[in-house]
């Protein structure tokens, strides 16, 4: 029998779900191999067991930690998709200020209808089995989590920073225009995608493993940052250690 | 007798809606479309940021829309700053802007709305019952998303976009590939017109205020002026000022409405309201799928998608021409004047008018942002339409019943996902 895989989102902005659905002629190629049994957005059919469970988005209400519990008992493997789904990504930008007072921010209203909590990364509420970062998610990364599934190999991610990539590529350094770069601590995986554009890097493919022995904060060293400040004072996407 | 009809999260819209239908002894109890997406509070989440970083946020309210929220961001920055862009970067940026609303009209007209009429169930069907038809949708999607890849670096999240302009610019030998790339999409778009051509569209009719931008000689994308069917001529500014925007307690989403009342923005309103400066092509493409700017049926918004859809790919190759003639240099971000600033910008994303209003103080840093998306200003005028054309509708089975309201639902391409204004409603 076919793998029964399935799509589901909570609070996101579902690009990384697009971003599948991007691949086009590889997700047709991925299509006769398994067989999608839930995508929120396109089907409504519900079948119980799933294989693969593909999770975009954060957790903000009640109803959804449950949505979330049942998904996970129904599911052999979860997978995190994106950023949301990971580490809370930009839903948690705002997590040093409370739920209420967004609220009132934002719809000058207490109604009922609007109560939320402090969104939460899946790994929070149920358990992950793997993840795949960024905001959004790069889509030939997804594909090689797919396939080591479905061969039944553990996915692995880079273990490095952005700054390998980049440094690879021969991109100018952000820091020579006076700017301040994620790169030298966030996980590589993206082909430093921001810094070809132009930009720099936000850090939205979360932290890299032990951050302060990676040889690359020496390039935050030489502009005279230390680890922590940048996690502090820079951070866009929720890329703090929890 | 009461029955009451629950569509529960209608499949094959982008986006979480429940609509409730209370049908009692033939006559419609009450109709409603709740939204039950979860609340972002994007705008809270911007304050205190600094003005280089608020695109990139806000980009993340909607992926599908995301160039749309990075050219409104980045807009209404350039307004705050004081910066003029140069012609070429807005001619650059309009051709981004022509790629995402490809994506999401060929996304919707094929893989959303065409099953309706071709009474398939779902995409999934469409890849085994017609699955030329699925491939030729993923060719076109392919071509809009390299517009998107070469212009924005990404399909989803543009990397290049800067305040001012870009931070990177596509090479000459891109972009012509990418001018041939749309050269060979034609014969696809052909076929696409014929099978819409082919579709039996409900006859249905209700007269609404539709609202667009208005650019001066150009078919409208990101302009400073706003037009509507009811003779309005106003300033951005003005515009967005008169609108009210309100919460509903059935709904998650803010509602949008004018002193005049509800109106409608989207594909449909540029069509009727910009015929004119239609593509010649796209005025023919209008007529072989008989569709008039006096039309009135909300059925015809997927007539008016396709009619943008060729407008733009025409217009894409000539700003590509047009790219490859002249030079210009990319832009890096430039200081906030003294005393800080503030800046209101709107651009027509897929779904219709989008509108940012920033404040920075003197640092830089953001102290307020307001956004108004499309689908909060169309809510009000989809929950109408389903009233007006339920009478009609009362004597089918259920489930016929359920098929005609998705549809006409989903000829809005109501975007539920632009979580900026989402609120929670309690499901019954
Ligand atoms: S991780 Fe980013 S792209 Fe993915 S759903 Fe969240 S906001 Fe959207
Ligand atoms: S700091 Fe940023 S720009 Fe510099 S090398 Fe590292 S990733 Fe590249
Ligand atoms: S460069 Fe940084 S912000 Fe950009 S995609 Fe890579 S990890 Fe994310």
């Amino acid at each position: 029998m076919k793998t029964r895989i399935g799509f589901f989102d909570f609070t996101g902005c579902e690009g990384c779900q697009l971003t599948v659905m991007n691949l086009e002629n590889d997700l047709l190629q991925v299509l006769q191999l398994v067989e999608v049994v839930e995508f929120r957005e396109l089907m409504s059919e519900e079948v119980s067991e799933i294989d693969i469970a593909f999770i975009e988005g954060s957790i903000t209400r009640r109803q959804d930690r449950e949505r979330l519990q049942t998904i996970r008992e129904r599911s052999k493997i979860l997978v995190a998709l994106g950023a949301c789904a990971d580490n809370g990504g930009v839903n948690l930008l705002a997590s040093n200020q409370d739920v209420a007072s967004l609220r009132q921010q934002v719809y000058a209203s207490d109604a009922e209808h609007l109560q939320t909590f402090t969104p939460l990364p899946l790994h929070r509420v149920v358990k992950v089995d793997y993840r795949i970062p960024g905001c959004p998610i790069d889509g030939q990364e997804f594909l090689a989590v797919m396939q080591a599934l479905l061969l039944e190999r553990e996915p692995e991610l880079p273990n490095f920073a952005v700054c390998v990539e980049c440094k690879l590529a021969e991109y100018p350094c952000s820091f020579d225009y006076g700017e301040i770069c994620l790169g030298p601590v966030t996980r590589a995986g993206c082909r430093a995608i921001c810094i070809e554009g132009g930009d720099r890097c936000r850090g939205c493919r979360g932290l890299v493993d032990n951050p302060r022995t990676s040889p690359y904060h020496k390039v935050l060293e030489e502009h005279g940052l230390s680890v922590q400040e940048i996690l502090e004072q820079y951070r866009i996407f929720h890329i703090g250690e929890e | 007798m009461s029955r009451k009809i629950t569509l529960n999260h209608l499949t094959r819209i982008e986006g979480h809606a429940h609509l409730i239908i209370d049908k009692q002894a033939g006559k419609i109890e009450s109709c409603r479309l709740e939204v039950v997406e979860s609340p972002r509070f994007f705008e809270a989440l911007l304050k205190g940021r600094h003005f280089s970083d608020i695109a990139p946020i806000v980009a993340r309210v909607c992926g599908v829309c995301s160039i749309s929220h990075t050219m409104a961001s980045l807009m209404a920055t350039d307004n705050a700053l004081g910066i003029e862009p140069d012609p070429r970067a807005k001619v650059l940026r309009r051709l981004l802007s022509q790629g995402e609303i490809l994506q999401s009209h060929l996304l919707q007209l094929y893989f959303m709305a065409a099953p309706d009429y071709l009474g398939i169930p779902s995409i999934f069907q469409l890849l085994t019952q017609r699955s030329d038809l699925f491939s030729r949708a993923l060719r076109l999607k392919r071509t809009a998303n390299r517009i998107c890849e070469v212009v924005g670096g990404r399909a989803v999240h543009p990397v290049t976009t800067a305040i001012g302009g870009f931070s990177s610019l596509p090479e000459a030998s891109e972009l012509k590939q990418l001018r041939q790339e749309l050269v060979d999409a034609l014969p696809d778009l052909e076929a696409t017109v014929e099978l819409f051509a082919g579709f039996d569209f409900p006859d249905f009719s209700r007269p609404a205020e539709q609202v667009c931008l208005e650019q001066s000689g150009q078919y409208p994308l990101h302009a400073n002026r706003v037009i509507s069917s009811c003779g309005i001529n106003q300033s951005v500014v003005q515009f967005k000022a008169s609108i009210d925007e309100y919460i509903v307690p059935h709904s998650t989403a803010k509602m949008a409405r004018t002193e005049r009342g509800h109106y409608c923005v989207g594909a449909l309103a540029r069509v009727k309201n910009s015929y004119g400066r239609l593509s010649p092509m796209a005025q023919k493409v209008a007529t072989a799928l008989q569709m008039t700017p006096e039309t009135d049926n909300p059925f015809h918004g997927l007539k008016a998608r396709l009619i943008e859809v060729i407008h733009f790919v025409e217009e894409a190759i000539h700003a590509i021409d047009d790219l490859l003639l002249h030079s210009f240099a990319s832009a890096r971000a430039t200081a906030m004047p003294k005393g800080g600033g503030q800046g209101v910008a709107a651009v027509e994303a897929p779904r219709g008018l989008l509108f940012h209003a920033y404040s920075y103080d003197q640092d830089g840093l953001l102290e307020t942002a307001d956004c108004i998306i499309p689908t909060a200003q169309n809510l009000a005028s989809i929950e109408a339409d389903i009233e007006s054309l339920l009478p009609a509708l009362l004597d089918l089975p259920d489930e016929q019943l359920k098929q005609r309201v998705e549809t006409l639902i989903r000829s809005y391409d109501p975007c539920l996902s632009c979580s900026t204004h989402q609120l929670r409603v309690a499901i019954k």
